[in-house]
């Protein structure tokens, strides 16, 4: 797979960005590099100690002699469990942690960019960079950072134990590991190059297809769509379990050479050492030692080969995160200006959704004051609900000002906006929970009374009263347990619960009946509030301040 | 020792695989013997008789050989379970999905959408440890031990009895807080679905959550969750660890034995060198397959619970038969005494349905909310089958007809259509796939949205968002209208085709529908008056029951629920 030097760097800057984000915790991450030096040292120490043992009881010399080594045996026999356990603990605790902040610090980057910076996102996307692609970053902490370091620090060690004996096996001991821990993962890296990325890529395709299927199942089903659709996602994923598959074949041949290295590196010492025994120049009772301490040092390696296979993806995910919370930053105003009146501004307004489409609203001049009722109405497409958005600064428009009290809104911090309108849209969204959750997310301090109250408003007391659990059912995914109708009061009763100057309803009594149509309206006219209603039919909206369409067609 | 029945069945198909990649793990077992034969008489060799290089050359040249051996058959067992994973993944992922789909979307409704998309893909995912890893692991633990026994006790019978008699303490241990590790690995595995569920109504409400203020303050939320996901993990993992660690204290324990043991014999000249060697270097290799069964049992827990959770889901029977029949232009439908509950409710949501449809007839469905009108509809979708009773089609059960062959012969305007995030022609091709782009083009010019759909600069190339994020409620349904024209069936299925539209819209969606639906047989969920006026018969349906049927104005005088509903319907016109 070819590469090119731009994504070469750009997976660089990657790898940066992820190291700085493990800063806060540099002390646990060395803590662990500590910890697994010590484990593979006392496994060093276990096995050189237990050779020697066995090797001078052989020259059978009083007990005495051996006493040093016994203890040696026990002393490296019980450290090596201990800290390894410690070192498990404390690299999985730190990376546990990151992995939780790093989801925290993703939303908080993506909160500020809806709805119109994550439009061109779908959900089931979005939900795999925060599940997915946060926990394949795992890898990355736990075994890219203190496996390296404990390799190095394990090379010095037995450059410094075996260059007691002699020189050579130092050379021996320190190429072989070199091989094994720096020429062994360059070949795997060339090997695995690109495969990391598009395994991301596959992993994100194919939740996307699965949330779609999921929650399109209807219309999937009822026109057919499932086998083509089920054929679809069984293709990508047979591409994806074959790349995995690749990449555990590649993983294990490196372990199959790691161990291979390994047995070179006991041969080639024997091949330097027999010779020296032969001359005198090596005591015989070392030979075991050597031998085996070559053995126990390659444990080192062991962690080597996910790292390697994993890094890619690794850096391929944390791309995906990067991508979307550096590439647009929302620079929001910190404190709001203070404002006298609620009097709304539309001046000289043009406004497109893409650069390259017609304008949905040109030269758009409108003044509505405070207290006023408006109803803008018109055919749909036209525009009617892209007023109420961008009031809520869901999106900016090109040219003209929109302003509150004077104010011009960019001028006001989200939450402040956010306290100054209540907008129900026409799809209003319901999250899976219950009625009562739902509703005390526009006013978490709202008492019994006043849910009941904005319930009655909404006209949907008597289909709360009427079940059995009342405020405490849960209306399913998407509020999909309520019909049409009644999930559009609900949102209406979310949206008048909260105490706001401005209220914008899409189309408040689209689904409700005659009678109850009349009393909301009424309720709506007489309110000491600005009132905007966005509705095709204005029928029942006699008292209130027309707008048609042409105004700004 | 986290097993699952079914898997086990599941995985006999690959049962050679399986036994072959074992089997290399023996030999690779047995080469590492011979290899500890070998050191131990070379070190002999050198250290103790006196020998030179050029006498243990041969020995250490056959070294050589048993290294590569070992590496081979190292890979080829490695190779062997990579490939029973990989199999595994492809088949069981597409299997659930299909399965999902024929368990229809009244079951999906009723699950979280992030929950089965985690089980989906995360839970899959980790059935490659356990099978790759675990499986085979839990024979290996079994047999290698056996394997390197045979070869200790001709050697050294007093160090045999000490492996063979501390390594039953090993599974004994597992076994004991195997329960409790399971409990906390379930809890782990409910709190990943949970989170992954809460993360995607949170994305997918992310501007609701704005218009509110609150979308800061989850933030908060999302710290409580992870951090509880995080401090469960780490319970599972601690115990994981503790677990592995008195493994590990028990082998070294164990091998001290053994090597002290072997010391005072070797001080009072009771055993050769080489042999006590030979056991020293055998003892971790005793003790290393027992150790890495406790190093996966994590592995393997995590996989238990995914293996649970997805073989539930394909046991769930689909609420829809499959049928075999084909399906065929029909001249009547009808209702025999069918009645329906929906899973989990007491209620039924239809009783004793008694109607029947005949071919070119528009029927119009009027009822109070929740009165079983979309129920009915997805009886005829077959998205669901009757608890009791029969829709039979000219005689013949609709149970037994084919249900996707069924579904062909019907167009479906759903009331709030769902939009796939892609371009508006691939939105429109799900109801045809080789459309040309005339046919695209007909269809829109028919459900009169082709003027919009061209307005736009990309056209019918523009991409339009989850949900239809781009499109108003009226554009959606004309876009579903279209999409019923380009089906072009013979039975059509109208729900609230024209709720809350501006009167330009709604006059051009009744001349679409009139359009659409000349010659056809339909049925339509009313809301408007024109639609039961030009109705050839009304079903009047309250609480699940059919109250009456009959003509506009036969009911408009005999029933009052109608009548209810009509001033209704009058008013709001």
């Amino acid at each position: 797979m070819k590469r090119t030097d731009e994504q070469e760097g750009s997976l660089k800057r990657t790898f940066l960005h992820l190291v700085k984000l493990a800063r806060p915790y540099k002390w646990q991450i060395l803590l662990a590099t500590c910890l697994g030096f010590l484990t593979v040292g006392s496994g060093v120490g276990l096995m050189m100690t237990s050779a020697y043992l066995i090797a001078r009881a052989a020259l059978r010399p009083s007990i005495a002699a051996l006493q040093v080594a016994i203890t040696g045996v026990r002393f490296f026999g019980i450290s090596r469990g201990l800290f390894r356990y410690l070192e498990r603990l404390v690299a999985h605790d730190v990376t546990f942690k990151l992995l939780a902040q790093l989801r925290v610090w993703f939303y908080r980057a993506i909160e500020p960019l809806a709805p119109a910076g994550l439009a061109r996102y779908k959900s089931g996307d979005l939900l795999s960079r925060i599940m997915a692609d946060i926990h394949t970053l795992e890898n990355f902490y736990l075994r890219v950072f203190a496996p390296p370091a404990v390799a190095i620090l394990t090379s010095i060690l037995m450059w410094f134990l075996f260059g007691l004996f002699s020189w050579i096996f130092s050379v021996i001991l320190l190429c072989s590991m070199l091989l094994a821990a720096v020429g062994l993962p360059l070949l795997t890296w060339a090997l695995c190059r690109g495969m990391g990325t598009r395994l991301v890529q596959l992993e994100s395709e194919l939740s996307v297809l699965a949330v779609e299927s999921l929650q399109g199942m209807a219309e999937l089903l009822a026109f057919n769509q499932e086998t083509a659709h089920i054929a679809q996602f069984a293709r990508l994923n047979s591409e994806l379990t074959g790349l995995q598959r690749r990449r555990a074949r590649i993983l294990a041949a490196h372990e199959s050479l790691g161990g291979l290295l390994m047995n070179v590196a006991v041969l080639a010492i024997f091949f330097a050492a027999v010779p020296q025994v032969t001359v005198g120049w090596l005591d015989g009772v070392y030979l075991a030692l050597l031998a085996l301490g070559t053995m126990a040092a390659f444990e080192v390696m062991a962690p080597l080969p996910l790292a390697v296979v994993h890094l890619e993806e690794s850096l391929a995910a944390a791309q995906r995160l990067f991508d979307i919370t550096t590439e647009q930053v929302v620079v929001e105003p910190t404190a709001g200006p203070a404002v006298s009146s609620f009097d709304i501004a539309f001046r000289q307004v043009n406004f497109t959704y893409e650069p390259d489409e017609a304008k949905v609203l040109r030269n758009f001049d409108l003044d509505i004051p405070f207290g006023s009722k408006i109803v803008i109405h018109g055919p749909s497409g036209i525009g009617k609900t892209t007023i109420a958005s961008l009031l809520m600064r869901f999106w900016a428009p090109q040219s003209g000002e929109i302003a509150i009290g004077g104010v011009p809104l960019e001028h006001f911090p989200r939450q402040v906006l956010s306290e100054m309108i209540s907008y129900v849209p026409q799809n209003p969204y319901l999250f899976s929970a219950t009625i009562r959750e739902n509703l005390l997310l526009a006013r978490p301090d709202a008492t019994e009374d006043d849910l009941a109250a904005a319930c009655q408003k909404a006209q949907i007391d008597d289909f709360v009263r009427a079940l059995p659990d009342g405020f405490d059912t849960w209306i399913g995914e998407h509020g999909l347990r309520l019909s049409g109708g009644e999930r559009q009061r609900l949102a209406m009763a979310r949206g008048l619960l909260k105490e706001a100057p401005i209220y914008i309803f899409d189309e408040p009594v689209a689904n409700v009946d005659e009678g109850r149509a009349e009393k909301m309206m009424q309720f709506l006219m007489g309110l000491e509030k600005t009132v905007i209603l966005i509705m095709h039919d204005a029928a029942h909206a006699t008292t209130a301040q027309q707008i048609e369409h042409d105004v700004w067609v | 020792m986290n097993i699952d029945k079914r898997f086990i069945h599941y995985l006999c198909q690959l049962k050679y695989t399986f036994i072959a990649s074992v089997m290399l793990t023996l030999l690779c077992s047995v080469v590492i013997v011979a290899q500890a034969a070998l050191l131990s008489r070379v070190i002999n060799a050198v250290f103790l008789e006196k020998n030179d290089l050029a006498t243990v050359a041969p020995l250490l040249q056959l070294f050589a050989a048993l290294a590569l051996l070992r590496a081979l058959t190292f890979f080829g067992s490695r190779e062997g379970a990579n490939k029973i994973a990989a199999t595994v993944k492809d088949d069981l992922r597409h299997k659930l999905l299909s399965h999902l789909f024929r368990l229809g979307p009244t079951y999906a409704r009723s699950q979280q959408t992030g929950e089965l998309k985690n089980t989906l893909m995360a839970g899959v995912d980790a059935l490659d440890a356990y099978v790759s890893d675990y499986l085979p692991q839990l024979l290996i633990a079994f047999f290698v031990p056996l394997l390197i026994l045979i070869f200790v006790f001709p050697v050294d019978l007093s160090s045999g009895f000490i492996l063979l008699l501390t390594a039953p303490l090993m599974p004994f241990f597992m076994i004991l807080i195997g329960d409790i590790a399971q409990h906390r690995s379930q809890q782990q595995w409910t709190l990943l679905s949970r989170m992954s569920a809460h993360f995607l109504d949170l994305l997918q409400g992310l501007t609701t959550l704005k218009i509110f203020g609150r979308s800061k303050e989850q933030v908060e939320k999302i710290r409580s969750i992870t951090d509880e996901f995080r401090t469960t993990t780490m319970k599972v993992l601690r115990i994981a660890f503790l677990s592995a660690l008195v493994l590990e204290m028990l082998a070294t324990i164990s091998t001290a034995i053994v090597a002290v043991q072997l010391g005072l014999r070797l001080l009072y000249g009771r055993i050769a060198f080489e042999r006590a060697l030979f056991v020293l270097l055998l003892a971790p290799e005793f003790y290393q397959p027992l150790r890495q069964l406790g190093a996966r049992f994590h592995a393997g827990m995590h996989g238990f619970v995914a293996v649970k959770r997805i073989f539930a889901i394909l046991a769930t029977p689909p609420q829809v038969a499959r049928g075999l029949l084909p399906a065929r232009p029909f001249s009547a439908l009808s209702f025999q005494h069918v009645s329906f509950t929906h899973a989990g409710r007491e209620t039924p949501a239809l009783r004793d349905i008694q109607f029947t449809i005949a071919r070119g007839e528009h029927i119009a469905l009027v009822g109070p909310s929740g009165a079983g009108k979309t129920t009915l509809i997805s009886l005829l979708l077959r998205f669901l089958d009757p608890g009791s009773g029969t829709i039979a089609v000219d005689g013949q059960s609709l149970v037994e007809i084919d249900a996707e062959e069924w579904r062909q012969q019907i167009a479906w305007v759903p009331q709030g259509p769902f939009l796939f995030h892609k371009t508006i022609a691939e939105n429109l091709r799900i109801a045809r796939e080789n459309a040309r782009p005339q046919e695209l083009i007909a269809a829109a010019t028919r459900a009169h949205i082709h003027d919009f759909f061209s307005s736009l600069p990309k056209g019918y190339d523009t991409v339009i968002g989850e949900r239809g994020a781009r499109l108003s409620g009226g554009q959606a349904q004309r876009l579903a209208l279209a999409r019923a024209f380009l089906k072009d069936a013979a039975l059509i299925i109208l729900d609230e085709p024209t709720a809350h539209l501006d009167d330009e819209s709604e006059r051009h969606i009744c001349d679409s529908v009139a359009e659409l639906t000349a010659d056809k047989t339909v049925i339509t969920i009313a809301h408007r008056l024109q639609t039961v006026e030009g109705a050839d018969r009304i079903v009047v349906l309250n609480e699940g029951s059919i109250v009456d049927i009959g003509r506009h104005a036969e009911l408009a005088e005999r029933c009052s629920l109608y009548a209810t509903l009509l001033h209704s319907m009058e008013r709001a016109r």
